[in-house]
Order: C-alpha cells, then structure tokens, then sequence
C-alpha cells in the first residue's frame, strides 16, 4: 500500500476531519520519523496530514506562567527562532544533537515525542522539565505530562483521532537550570546508548530545592526517576547525594542488550551522565547568578 | 581468519606482509582460513593485512617497552633497507621505511609531550602493492588538446595523475589534457584498479604512449625540415632544430597534411611495482567513566616515491588513517544468534564523521621508485595497515588497560577498567 492522498489543511478543525472519517492516515511534522518509515516499509498510511500550515502547530508563545511549542514547530526554529534555549538550554541541547543541520530544518519536538522512541533525545529533557502535552481529539481537549504520553516502544497515549497540539513546559522558577547529555559512540548521526535529562533549583545558600531526573534508552520508555529526584533535595549536592541519585538512575534504568550497547555498559553509563547532568545544571544556575 | 561461506583464503599472505618491515632472520608464517555461516568476503584496501599487522606491530611496541626503548627507535634498529630480503624471498629495492621512522622520530607530534590524561602509540606499515597489466590510448585533438584514455576507474584522482604525468613528457598545459575512463571494450586491457596500482601501471602506460607522440611529432618535424629526425629535439611543448621550432599546438592543428591523425598506444605488464610504507603516530584521550576515546592528534608519514599529485596523495593517507580509525573505535559487523547481521546499514555500522577525527596530519616522503620513470610507488592502500595498531597503543597508554580485541568500543573499556 502507498500512499494515495496528502492533504495540508490549514485549520485544527479541519485536521481532526482528516484524521477521524475512517482513512488510514498519519499525521506528518517534519517527516524526519515518518517517511524513513514509509521507506523502510514499516509504516504504510493511506493518507498523510501535514501539520505545518496549522497556525497552533507551529506556533511558540511565552507567556507569564509558561512557554507554549507548537508539536510541529521545527527545531530549528525553536533553537534560532525564539527564546526557549534562554528558558531551557538543557532541552536546547537535546534539539540540538537531533541528526543534523538538515534534520533539524525538519524536525519537531512534538514528532520526537509521539514517534516515540526509546532513545528520543528531547523527551528525557521534557520530563525533567514537567513538560505537558496539549492534546486534542474527537472529546476536546486534554493535557498529561510527558511521562506518561509514552507508553512503550513507538507506542504514544494516543487515541484514535487524536493529535499533539503543543508542549508547554512551566516557566522555570529563578535559581533553575536543566542540562541534557548523551553517550553515543560517536560525536553525532548516533542514536542514544543513554541520555539524561536533569532540572534542578536551589535556594540562596545552593541547597536543592526541587529536582527532576529522567533517563532514556534504558528502558522501553524514558523515565522519571523520583527518587533520583528525591536523593538531590534538601542537600547541597554533595558526592553522597549525587551518588544517591546515580544509584536510583542505575536502579531504574532496565536496559536491553543490542546492536547500541550491552544491558551492563548502559546501566552504568546512565548513572555517570547522571552525575554529570546534574553537575551541568549546578554550573549554569551558578554561572547565572554571578 | 574469518573467510565467511565461500571459498577464498584471506589469510594466504598477510601474515608475511605484517612482518615485512622488519629484518627477520628466522621467520616463518601459517594463515589458517576458517570456514564461517557468514557473509562472503571480498578484498577492501590492503586486504587482511591491517589485522594482522595489528598483532605484531603491538608485540614490536610491548618489546620496545620491555627493553626500555623508544617504539621508533626500536623499529628504526630493525627496520628493513635495501637488499633485504623478506619472508618471501624477493630483495627489496630502494624503499623508505628508514626514512619514514628517521620523519617520524623528527615530527613536531612526536617531539611534544604526551598531553595529561592522553596516551600516544605509533606504529609501521607495509603494503605490497601490485604491477599488473595496462593500457592507455592518447588522441592528439585538432585543437592542440590531448584526450587521454584508460580503462583503470579513477577512485581517488588518478585521472589528474594520468594528466600531470602526459603533462610533463609533452611539456604541454595540464588543462589542456582531458583524461577518460573509457569502457572496458573501448580501451585497451587494464586489469583492476586495485593493488595501489593504477598511478604507477596505468601511469607508465600513459607514460610511454606520451614518449611515442614526442617521437613521432619529432620526425615530422624532421620531415618539415628535411633534416635527420635525429637532430631534432623536443622541450617545452616543441621540437626544435637550430632556430626552428614546431609546438605541439602547431603539430596537432596541421596533423591533417603533415601524416595524418596522432593516436598512440601503449599496453604493458608492469614490472615496475615498489612496496610502500607508513609510520602514524596516534594521541588518543579515553573518558574512563564512560570508555568514549578521542583521536585528539594524528600524523601519518607515507613513502610515496614521487607524489605525481601531492594533494591527492595526502587525501588517501587521511583517508588510510580516517578509515583504521573507524576500525580500531567503533566498526564491527553484529551478528545474532542465528546468524543474522544486525547493523547492515551506516546508522549502526559507525564509521567515524568528520567531527570524530582531528585533522590528520601528513607528511610524503620521496624515495623514488628506480624501477618507475618518475619514482612512482603505490599510495593508497598502506595507509590503512598502521591505524589500529597506534590506536590500539595510544588508548593502552591513556586507559591503563590493554584490550586484546577490537573495536575498542565504550562498553568494552569500561568492562576492561572494572575488571582491573
Ligand atoms: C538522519 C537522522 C538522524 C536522526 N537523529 C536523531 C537523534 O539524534 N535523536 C533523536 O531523538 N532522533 C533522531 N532522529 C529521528 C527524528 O529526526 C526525530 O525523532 C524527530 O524529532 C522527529 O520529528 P518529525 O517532526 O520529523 O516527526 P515526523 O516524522 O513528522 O513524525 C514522527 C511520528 O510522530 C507522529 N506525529 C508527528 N507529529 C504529531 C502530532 N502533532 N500529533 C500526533 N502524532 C504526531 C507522526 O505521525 C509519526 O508517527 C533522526 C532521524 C534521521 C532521519
């Protein structure tokens, strides 16, 4: 089966109509997932939504309580175009190791996010900054958090009908950073052996206040670590606590044995991007306040 | 060594080749094909040679250490010379492994200390390289152009090569040289581009073609003249006598009235084909948490006999070392348990990007060929024999632990420093 339509309509409503009449269709951001796909063989719609002529899609809105990204705004506008690296440079930095400068003339956030992947660079970055999924669908409209959208392997929340909207990650309070890190074998075209998002914010004197770990590639969905979290506040991120917290990363981490890495080699790598992540984060809240 | 399903022994000749640069007086080699439910084999750039090279230019360097010596003063001690004779017998000629250590020893990298946390190997390399048959036509153009063409594929610039040396024996304009890989049933026979062979075989034949034009537009310029075709000779693109002279543009413009079309040929089997040789020096940094190593600086100095086109030259000395670079870190063929290869594409079979390497550093040394018209020695394929070793040493020295299998992947570092 090839595909028979493609349609780019202009308006939510008339996309949920595409996307609710019966066709086998798949909506399309960037492209940079869905048409490998189609390549390869492994996925086969009758019709093809294109997102990127609808204005909420595409659109990136900061207002006082948080920062709004269209599902379908490329990541290069996102990186080049806007102020969300200011807000997020741990999640700029996942966007920015995603392929290439070509891919990332393509590529979505939201795309990252509903192909999700195991290995999906943005979505550990999004967890840990209590990243919101705007949905909506032939009910309305609903949010969840973002760790809770993927629910295994290139299997999103997702029902019949429905569509990523945007991504609304909370302004993040002063004294906040995120950082993003990730093992591959090589220095870019690589897929995540590991991948670490961390978010953490501290008081005047540098003891955590709050703290959001999440880990990906190590499990069939990224995860949040809450005890990871949890080891980090109400201390002044000592090695005892870090160590803690690259405990219960190692701890949640379940990885599988392939052709990216063995179960051991991403078990323990996951913990030393903890601790790394965490580090990055300590030094640009720092760096801000000096 | 791992010959897949089918038949073909790559392990017939590597073994004496990994020796070859040493002066061995009692040696002896066994290369055991062993039969595999994997994928038929094919020759790739000095065949089978880097793997074993990999072995014993990691015993020369663990010797050197034992001895308290420097690894290129070690090798320099038993590097081989002329009229040495190796494992198979055959004398070497004029070759310039001595030169490339004496280079290396030298270099700016070799003589700057071991940056904090960084480890450095170095190590040598020999590649045979072949002679073969060729052929190549030369069609002077009514214009005062020249159309060369040869059945050898240009995979690395040999068709400038082919220009710059016709160039040079007609003394005429490179760019007015159009070199052609003309079809296999359109040229004369050429056997494979292979075996770093075509600037030097090819290259004769085109050589030799560009002497018989030089020849033949002398006589008619004695013909012009009515003089001995003798006396006339030929420089700077012209045959002269006395005051006179004839350019070649003026000889192919009037070709027509003075004996017809300029065409000529010329087929050999070269007997021409020198060894080349390589000396890199690898600086490797291994992030011993995660076992990610970077290649932090590389130099590759290469015998080329005469480079025709350094430029070129260069390139498959960068290239040699990118692709033993890939090799020695991360390339490997994944199999599951049935048999089946798991990484058949570039996104999991990692050859390394360019933000992977440093810049490769490169340094021709000439000791020309006495068996080539310009020196010539084969250039592409033994830069590809010393990566893994100097690799494999520089990552030892950082890393503290020495890993007796390739790749040296992350996850196999970080197994080796657990278990140390
Ligand atoms: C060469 C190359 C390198 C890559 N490198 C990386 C990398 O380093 N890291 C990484 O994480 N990924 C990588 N990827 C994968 C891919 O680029 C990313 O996942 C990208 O973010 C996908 O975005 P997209 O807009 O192109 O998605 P698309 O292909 O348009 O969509 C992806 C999937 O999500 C669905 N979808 C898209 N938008 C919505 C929506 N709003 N609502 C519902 N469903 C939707 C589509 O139907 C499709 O199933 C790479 C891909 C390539 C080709």
């Amino acid at each position: 089966m090839s595909i028979q339509e493609f349609v780019a309509p202009d308006s939510l409503s008339e996309a949920k109509g595409f996307l609710s009449d019966g066709a086998a269709a798949s909506v399309l951001a960037g492209g940079t997932d869905l048409l490998v796909g189609v390549r390869l063989g492994t996925r086969n719609p009758e019709r093809v939504v294109d997102l990127k002529k609808i204005p909420e899609l595409t659109a990136i809105n900061i207002d006082a309580e948080a920062v709004h990204i269209g599902a379908a705004a490329s990541a290069f506008s996102i990186l080049h175009d806007s102020d969300v690296p200011s807000f997020f440079p741990g999640f700029a930095e996942a966007l920015d190791l995603i392929g290439s400068t070509q891919i990332q003339g393509r590529c979505s956030a939201g795309g990252n996010l509903c192909n999700a992947s195991p290995a999906a660079d943005s979505i550990p970055a999004l967890i840990a900054n209590g990243a919101q999924c705007l949905i909506t669908g032939p009910g309305g409209d609903h949010q969840m958090p973002v760790e809770d959208f993927v629910v295994g392997p290139s299997k999103n929340a997702l029902k019949e009908g429905e569509l990523l909207v945007s991504l609304i990650l909370p302004r993040p309070s002063s004294q906040t950073a995120d950082a993003y890190l990730r093992l591959t074998p090589r220095t870019e075209m690589d897929i995540a052996v590991a991948g670490v998002g961390v978010s953490l914010t501290l008081d005047g004197d540098g003891t955590c206040t709050a703290a959001r770990v999440s880990i990906g590639a190590v499990a069939p969905t990224a995860l949040l670590v809450e005890a990871a979290g949890a080891a980090l506040v109400g201390t002044q991120l000592d090695a005892a606590a870090i160590e803690a917290a690259v405990a219960a990363a190692r701890q949640s981490a379940c990885p599988i044995s392939d052709k990216r890495g063995t179960s051991e080699y991403r078990t323990h790598v996951v913990g030393v991007l903890v601790a790394r992540a965490i580090a990055q984060a300590r030094r640009r809240i720092v760096e801000a306040v000096s | 060594m791992d010959s897949g399903a089918y038949s073909g022994n790559p392990a017939s000749f590597p073994a004496f080749m990994a020796t070859a640069c040493y002066k061995l007086t009692d040696a002896r080699s066994t290369g055991r094909a062993v039969y595999t439910n994997k994928p038929k084999i094919h020759a790739y750039r000095a065949p089978s040679v880097p793997q074993v090279t990999l072995g014993f230019e990691l015993a020369m360097t663990e010797l050197a250490a034992e001895l308290g010596m420097d690894p290129l003063a070690f090798r320099l001690k038993n590097a081989v010379e002329e009229g040495d004779v190796n494992m198979m017998g055959a004398p070497y000629n004029r070759i310039g492994l001595r030169e490339c250590l004496e280079v290396a020893s030298a270099h700016a990298h070799y003589k700057a200390p071991v940056a904090e946390g960084e480890g450095r190997g170095v190590a040598a390399g020999y590649w045979i390289n072949a002679g073969l048959q060729s052929s190549a036509t030369l069609n002077v153009l009514s214009d005062g152009h020249l159309s060369i063409l040869t059945g050898s594929p240009d995979i690395g610039g040999s068709r400038a090569s082919m220009a710059l040396m016709a160039a040079e024996v007609l003394g005429i304009p490179f760019e007015h040289i159009h070199p052609q890989i003309a079809a296999t049933d359109a040229v004369g026979h050429c056997d494979v581009t292979g075996g770093s062979r075509t600037t030097l075989a090819t290259g004769q034949a085109v050589i030799q073609a560009a002497e018989q034009c030089v020849a033949e537009m002398c006589r008619r310029a004695a013909a012009e003249w009515e003089v001995e075709a003798g006396v006339v000779t030929w420089s700077q693109g012209a045959a002269h006598y006395g005051e006179q002279s004839l350019t070649f543009e003026a000889l192919a413009r009037r070709a027509g009235t003075m004996g017809g079309p300029l065409t000529f040929s010329s087929s050999l089997t070269a007997s021409s084909a020198a060894p080349s040789f390589g000396v890199h020096i690898c600086d490797a940094k291994v992030d011993k948490e995660t076992g990610r190593t970077t290649i932090t600086r590389y130099t590759t100095i290469q015998d080329a006999g005469k480079a025709i086109h350094p430029a070129y030259v260069e390139g498959q000395m960068q290239g040699g070392a990118a692709q033993g670079i890939g090799w020695a870190l991360n390339e490997e063929y994944l199999y599951d348990e049935n048999g089946v290869l798991q990484n058949p594409g570039f996104l999991d079979y990692r050859i390394p990007v360019a933000s992977d390497l440093p810049f490769i550093d490169t340094v021709i040394v000439e000791v020309p060929n006495p068996l080539h018209p310009f020196g010539v020695k084969g250039v592409g394929e033994v830069p590809i024999v010393p990566p893994m070793p100097a690799v494999a040493e520089a990552v030892y020295q950082s890393a503290g632990v020495r890993l007796r299998e390739m790749p040296l992947n992350p996850p196999k570092i970080v197994a080796a420093l657990q278990e140390q």
